[in-house]
């Protein structure tokens, strides 16, 4: 039985539009329907760590308030740090942006697994579920912080250690078979169903980005399931994986022997790469969003692509820059400083390039654009002050204050929210044929990104001054000077200010909906495929009658002697450059069949 | 090397495409064998992380007192092995046509194999608690049962998958019908055997 590549027996593959209101919207197979699946929970389940954020802000600006218990607060930031790491970026990452762009992209009828890709969804629902349902136990939800240190974290006396934790631990582990279960089919429909023409290299770069982070997160996730599988143990059975002998509520515990040291290296074996799942989606759809809005092709395509594979690889590299303040071999602490400052190396790479693609470009500045132009400025701000903590010296005295609060909200929660702005407003013609209204989404964009700098900035100085960060109050500190309260006010009130403006975006994607007005298929002039459907939003299937053939890469904006400022990837044209070059993209049995040479005409670049 | 040639390519300067071209994916195999690839390769990240942390446990603190194995294990062991060529040899009856009763017979034989080394994993279990290695006293005993416990939930998802095939096999009315899920079996029994030895030979070393 000869292998035919899927785009290649597209004839026997017909579709079958679903008819019931439950198959079309409820349990569909559809890559669309259930991207907006995905990021409708994530987002839904976003709005509740927001709120869990101002309930702590509130505590730390206005003590006086006597909002939160000591207990209640550190629950708050287990629950906040959680689920807007894993529980909205991840799942909106690759789950919604994945689910959504990777067919259309690839230009594909849809996942090659469609019944697996709907388990994924309602697996992820399951897991969701299970988390909120934590605030309902007796004892509360998990409080040991978003990374569970064993032993405190199922020891008694920390908030939430029984039910809580159990509850937390299952629930992780739903969410890994979810994303394996998605992620084996992001992987699989990118390597294998790619269309005619569309070889790796001609992919846009937010492919490449959710491809490569997919795979960070099918081999990074083991890490955090073997540690969520023992640390139930622990918890639930009494082994002693992690768990050493010591007193608990004053009277010596069981267990003996575990080491927490060995949690945190499974945790971070994790949680490392985790930064980066988040991270290289972003830079792919922010690369592919600059481009179009900058009508300029992205500049130095293939080191952005080799600087995605590099910074994955690296990043299973760096883990323990997370532990240096829980004592290790300096040695040891030399090496993952030295990884660390490398990662910088392509990362900085990327950064000219996307401001190297915005020079001398044909710049609109739409509210996509304002958002991924945001991004550079918060992310280069996050990168710097990340490349301070990497350093061991300047970590130890840092680590415990709210430096690294500042550094890491910036780096990698800012920053990826300021593209997930950006690509939900870029796409949002495309998934609902509508455009959004342009002034309030540019209101929306100063008042988040001005407001975040209010919030983050002066946490630095915060930092600095020594502030620890993890307390549910200052008290009295003598090298903490009594204006530090104030500025924890006024964060307090910038945070608000923030966390209102956003309810901007909800006004403007639901009054869009229906009032917006027609965007038609591809309202901003953009090359990839998924602006070429023949009907917008695009049908099941995706591609009407016959799969788009790719002759060219994604980038062909402002070509000289074309007669738009773009040419869609699925346009022959008359723009074929170089027959000498296009060897490779000719497999040797095609060209046993192939009569004539196609035509070709040089272009001036 | 196509890999390395195709990711140094230049694809801004080669417009084009032959008219005569197919789509190319990176593998030229079914897409189920190619996620199976990847779900082996990330069940092998699981059973080694494990691994390192179990050496990361022991070398930790000096409370690691190794266990009896009891000698049923081996016998276990046998039936894996025998269920792995079982299925091998459906395989080469599915590819080659070979008659479809033998296939079925052969394939069945490798699923009752695994189900029985299961339940000899279940008793391994209960001599180990009869023996006094029970859960919480060591963590020798913790890792064995965590290791075997993960290893037995592999494998029956992998009997969920034959169970299937097995339904589609008594409906076939030749050999070509079930062939793939047959060699996917096959692959993923190959894989959970070499995990088997591997986490055997680990814990009686340990």
């Amino acid at each position: 039985m000869a292998y035919v590549p899927l785009a290649d027996q597209d004839d026997a593959h017909a579709m079958h539009d679903p008819e019931s209101f439950v198959s079309k919207y409820i349990w569909s197979q559809d890559h669309k329907v259930i991207a907006i699946q995905y990021g409708s929970i994530a987002i839904m389940v976003g709005l509740v760590a927001l709120v869990l954020s101002i309930m702590m802000r509130l505590q730390l600006g206005f003590p006086g308030l006597a909002l939160l218990d000591p207990a209640s607060y550190y629950q708050a930031v287990t629950m906040h740090g959680m689920i807007m790491v894993v529980y909205l970026l991840t799942a909106l990452f690759l789950g919604g942006f994945g689910n959504y762009l990777i067919p259309l992209m690839c230009g594909t009828r849809d996942m090659v697994f469609p019944f697996l890709n709907m388990l994924s969804v309602w697996v992820f629902l399951l897991s969701v579920l299970i988390l909120l349902a934590s605030f309902f136990v007796p004892g509360g939800t998990a409080g040991a912080g978003w990374t569970l240190y064993a032993p405190q974290s199922i020891t008694e006396g920390t908030p939430g250690s029984g039910n809580g934790m159990l509850l937390m631990i299952i629930s992780l582990a739903v969410f890994i078979i979810a994303f394996t279960m998605g992620g084996l089919n992001y992987v699989t429909t990118i390597l294998q169903a790619r269309t005619r023409g569309l070889t790796l290299m001609r992919l846009p770069l937010s492919i490449w980005g959710i491809f490569v982070a997919t795979i960070l997160g099918l081999f990074a996730f083991p890490a955090l399931l073997v540690s969520a599988i023992m640390l139930g143990f622990d918890l639930m059975l009494g082994t002693s994986f992690f768990i050493p002998a010591m007193l608990q509520m004053g009277e010596m515990n069981s267990q003996e022997g575990g080491s927490p040291i060995l949690f945190q290296h499974l945790f971070w074996f994790f949680g490392h790469p985790e930064v980066y799942i988040v991270a290289l989606p972003a830079f792919g759809l922010v690369s592919d969003i600059l481009s179009c809005h900058a009508r300029k092709n992205i500049f130095g395509y293939r080191m952005m692509v080799w600087a995605i594979i590099a910074i994955g690889g690296l990043s299973f590299l760096v883990w323990a820059h997370h532990m240096y303040v829980s004592g290790m071999n300096p040695y040891f602490g030399f090496f993952f400083a030295t990884t660390t400052l490398i990662i910088a190396v392509p990362t900085a790479m990327k950064v000219y390039n996307w401001v190297l693609t915005l020079w001398e470009g044909n710049i609109r500045l739409n509210t996509p654009m304002l958002f991924a132009i945001g991004f550079i400025f918060t992310f280069i701000h996050g990168g710097l002050t990340g490349l301070f903590l990497g350093n061991v010296v300047i970590d130890v005295p840092l680590s415990d204050t709210y430096f690294v609060v500042a550094h890491f909200h910036m780096v990698m929660g800012v920053s990826p929210v300021l593209v997930l702005y950006a690509a939900l407003y870029h796409w949002y013609p495309k998934i609902t044929g509508r455009m959004f209204n342009e002034t309030i989404g540019k209101v929306h964009f100063w008042c988040t990104f001005l407001g975040t700098y209010a919030i983050y900035l002066p946490m630095h100085y915060l930092g600095f001054l020594g502030v620890p960060r993890r307390y549910y109050e200052m008290g009295n500190t003598d090298f903490v000077p009594a204006s530090a309260q104030a500025l924890n006010a006024n964060i307090t009130l910038a945070a608000i200010f923030v966390a209102t403006a956003q309810i901007l975006f909800f006004v403007n994607v639901f009054w869009s909906l229906k009032n917006g007005k027609k965007s038609g298929g591809n309202p901003w002039g953009a090359t990839t495929l998924e602006w070429q459907t023949p009907d917008t939003p695009p049908k099941h299937g995706n591609w009407g009658e016959e799969l788009p053939s790719v002759y060219r890469w994604a980038y062909d904006y402002s070509v000289p002697g074309a007669p738009r400022d773009y040419i869609p990837q699925n346009e022959h044209g008359d723009f074929t450059a170089d027959p000498g070059d296009e060897e490779h993209l000719v497999h040797p049995e095609d060209k046993e069949h192939a009569h004539g040479a196609p035509d070709t005409q040089e272009i001036p670049r | 090397m196509s890999l390395y040639r195709n990711v140094t390519s230049r694809p801004w300067l080669t417009p084009g495409l032959h008219p005569d071209a197919h789509a190319r994916p990176a593998f030229e195999k079914p897409n189920e064998k190619v996620a199976l690839s990847f779900f082996i390769a990330v069940a092998t990240a699981v059973f080694s992380l494990l691994i390192v942390s179990s050496l990361m446990r022991m070398t930790m603190s000096n409370d690691w007192v190794s266990l009896d194995l009891p000698s049923l294990l081996w016998l276990n062991t046998g039936a894996l092995v025998i269920s792995s060529i079982a299925f091998q040899m459906a395989t080469s009856y599915a590819r080659r046509g070979y008659s479809l009763s033998g296939l079925r017979w052969r394939f069945i034989t490798g699923g009752v194999l695994a189900i029985a080394f299961i339940a000899g994993q279940y008793v391994v279990w209960q001599q180990l608690h009869a023996a006094g290695y029970g859960l919480a006293t060591n963590p020798a005993n913790d890792f064995f049962y965590l290791f075997t416990g993960l290893h037995v939930i592999h494998l029956l998802g992998g009997l969920w998958v034959w169970s299937k095939t097995l339904l589609t096999l008594t409906r076939a009315k030749g050999t070509e019908e079930a062939r793939l899920n047959i060699e996917l079996c096959t692959t993923y029994w190959h894989f959970l055997l070499l995990v088997w030895l591997v986490l055997f030979y680990f814990l009686a070393a340990n």
